[in-house]
């Protein structure tokens, strides 16, 4: 039994804590083949709004729809098509490379997993260290496996929070080139972050979240930098 | 606030005015004469700490499942005052264990059952103040966990010294004590009613004021 | 179901190999729960005689301490890395990873009662292997009504503020039922004649406390993890 979904919806999702509201009524959506761009200063709402997404964490109001879907009503099967590469990696310091990326394909119920194993080592380029354990990677090392295992199961939609931290220039450029790729196959993508340099360009659109409000969804061709320099100074006024 | 609030607070403050004489009206028993009168208040309290106890974990449960605030609000209002009336439960039975038994604390099966529901709640209470934020899930854990913790509390506080439940004092309630007895129970029962009223008003109102907190950012 | 118990398994297999390869968790607390028995041996022991029923409430007492400690380091792993989220998000029945964790704790404190009981026996001239079959069975099911509770507890307080005393806060009133029968029961067994009949009563007490807690905890595991 399989779920799918061709887009996601953010419908007027709002969050708080206590008194704080971390989440003031976003309303966005997201196409199959799109990689939107959620940008912000820190404390934006930006974690939060991927949390949500990812069903980690409940929205106190509005909702989230995958397609025309809520959470609720996909079940666990909702799960096995989205993806989070959230800024702790998720990964087990102790085991090796190769022994993460096969415990994460069997518990997501990856078929035939030597195979699905070895393809994402190549891909992330880690061929010759496979069998060391993590806890001697380096960061972007780290970062590369750690997208490859959000990747495993062929997640539709895919969420990634600050994934440019830490990385050299090489692999940020990869990792633009990655999800170029991902476009191509018609997945959703999602990218959190504030590294304007290394996303030139790589966005369809761009949200520009600031407070937890939503200032503006943006697909102009005009420079990165600029639109969003302009979101947050029209905010301020 | 409701109409009827302030007529029944009028009437609890007549019961507990009452109580008093009923009780000194009421026969001696037997055996233990004057102490004896202590458990007119001793087991009323004890019977409002564990309906707190279920008020407390039902909330908790509703609260858990269905996501409702207003539960939430409920459950720590019952949470308090399982403490209170444990706490008078607590005072009141070793005063007569002393007079009684000679010793404060004897371990019989219904004060240490009842201690360590009390103890549960405490620790609901803490759990609570310093979990940080979303504390208010982990309480409704601690307050479920301990509403079904009750029977085997209860079991196992009766059976642990011998197989046999050793012999409690279990009253017989001569006809004359009755009155005063069931007097007793209706105000403390409308006590506990006022009382939790009360407290979830409290917790109402810091509710709304954090919805206007929130309001303000819109 | 099948999904489940597979779920189940593979977290409890991930959790084994870590801890086979650092053994951190295994040695510490085997040596910290040999410690408490040692601290409470020269409490309760007078004159070289230890006090009655005293070796039946120094081992439980010890699987207590010593099982909230696995707990707690169990969890602050999982919590650095902030894998637990990982595992959230695996598209099973998210109690599959309450169980598979349940299970793990089981096995590793069913290693520390390998230890603890020979070495309470000895220390204490405790007669251990009079009724071995009752006694594993003790041992069995009043490990698994701490450890339920326990794995929940751990679980839910992995993004709480002072966790660290916090677990023996909770765990201890909820479990004292569990201690109590553990307790008894031994004590009952290692009398000059074993009594096997309060043994069963016990041994009965703490299978209907697994059964309530175990289900209780399926039951709430998602609400909690999920804030």
């Amino acid at each position: 039994m399989t779920f799918d979904f061709d887009r996601l919806v953010v419908d007027d999702v709002s969050r708080n804590f206590g008194r704080r509201r971390a989440l003031n009524r976003v309303t966005l959506t997201c196409r199959a083949g799109e990689i939107v761009g959620l940008l912000g200063p820190n404390g934006a709402g930006k974690s939060t709004l991927l949390a949500i997404v990812s069903t980690l964490l409940a929205a106190s109001s509005g909702e989230i729809l995958y397609g025309s879907v809520t959470a609720r009503a996909a079940g666990p099967a909702l799960r096995a098509r989205l993806g989070l590469l959230g800024h702790d990696l998720y990964l087990y310091p102790e085991l090796t490379a190769r022994e993460n990326l096969e415990f994460f394909a069997r518990l997501y119920g990856c078929p035939n997993v030597p195979a699905v194993v070895g393809d994402a080592i190549e891909r992330a380029g880690l061929s010759e260290r496979a069998d060391d354990l993590v806890s001697g990677f380096s960061r972007g090392m780290r970062q590369r496996l750690a997208l490859e295992r959000a990747l495993l199961h062929g997640p539709r939609l895919l969420l990634l929070d600050e994934p440019f931290t830490g990385l050299d220039d090489a692999s940020g450029q990869a990792l633009v080139a990655r999800l170029r790729g991902l476009r191509q196959e018609g997945r959703i993508v999602l990218v959190a972050t504030h590294d304007l340099d290394l996303a030139e360009g790589l966005f369809d659109r761009i949200a520009v979240l600031r407070d937890g409000r939503l200032l503006l969804v943006d697909e102009s061709s005009a420079s990165l930098r600029e639109r969003y320099r302009d979101a947050i100074a029209a905010a301020r006024r | 606030m409701a109409r009827a609030y302030t007529p029944l607070v009028v009437l609890a403050m007549v019961l507990f005015a009452v109580a008093p004489v009923a009780v000194a009206f009421a026969p001696p028993e037997q055996v233990m004469g004057l102490i004896q009168r202590i458990f007119y208040y001793h087991v009323p309290s004890a019977m409002m700490l564990f309906l707190s106890a279920f008020v407390c974990g039902i909330a908790s449960a509703v609260f858990l499942f269905k996501r409702s605030a207003r539960a939430d609000r409920i459950a720590v209002s019952a949470g308090e005052l399982a403490i209170v009336f444990g706490l008078i439960v607590m005072v009141t039975g070793p005063l007569w264990g002393r007079k009684f038994w000679g010793v404060w604390w004897q371990w019989d099966a219904k004060l240490t059952s009842a201690f360590l529901l009390w103890m549960i709640f405490v620790a609901y209470l803490l759990v609570r103040r310093y979990g940080g934020p979303g504390a208010e899930k982990l309480g409704a854990a601690m307050a479920l966990f301990g509403m079904a913790n009750v029977p085997f509390v209860y079991v196992a506080a009766n059976y642990w010294r011998t197989l046999h439940p050793t012999t409690n004092v279990v009253m017989t309630l001569a006809p004359g004590m009755r009155g005063p007895f069931w007097l007793c129970v209706a105000a403390f029962l409308l006590l506990y009613g006022l009382l939790l009223t009360l407290r979830k008003r409290l917790e109402d109102q810091r509710a709304a004021v954090e919805q206007l907190y929130l309001a303000m950012d819109e | 179901m099948k999904q489940f118990a597979r779920v189940a398994w593979i977290v409890m297999r991930k959790d084994l190999t870590v801890e086979v390869r650092s053994r951190e968790i295994l040695y510490t607390t085997v040596f910290f729960a040999a410690s408490s028995v040692l601290v409470f041996a020269f409490a309760l022991v007078r004159e070289g005689r230890p006090m009655e029923d005293a070796a039946a409430g120094i081992l439980w007492i010890a699987i207590a301490f010593a099982g909230t400690l696995a707990l707690g380091r169990t969890f602050e792993r999982e919590r650095q890395t902030e894998t637990l989220r990982a595992l959230m998000l695996a598209p099973s029945d998210r109690p599959a990873i309450y169980v598979g964790k349940l299970l793990g704790i089981l096995i590793l404190l069913g290693v520390v009662e390998l230890v603890l009981v020979p070495l309470v026996g000895l220390l204490f001239n405790a007669p251990f292997g009079a009724r071995p079959l009752w006694l594993v069975l003790l041992l069995a099911t009043g490990t698994l009504g701490f450890a339920s509770v326990g794995t929940l507890f751990a679980a839910m307080l992995v993004r709480a503020r002072s966790r660290d005393v916090l677990l023996p806060v909770l765990l201890y009133p909820i479990t004292i039922p569990v201690i109590i029968a553990g307790v008894r029961g031994t004590a009952a067994l290692l009398q000059a004649t074993p009594d096997e009949p309060m043994a069963r009563f016990w041994v009965a007490l703490l299978v209907f406390f697994d059964v309530v807690f175990v289900t209780l905890a399926l039951w709430t595991f998602e609400p909690l993890m999920t804030e």
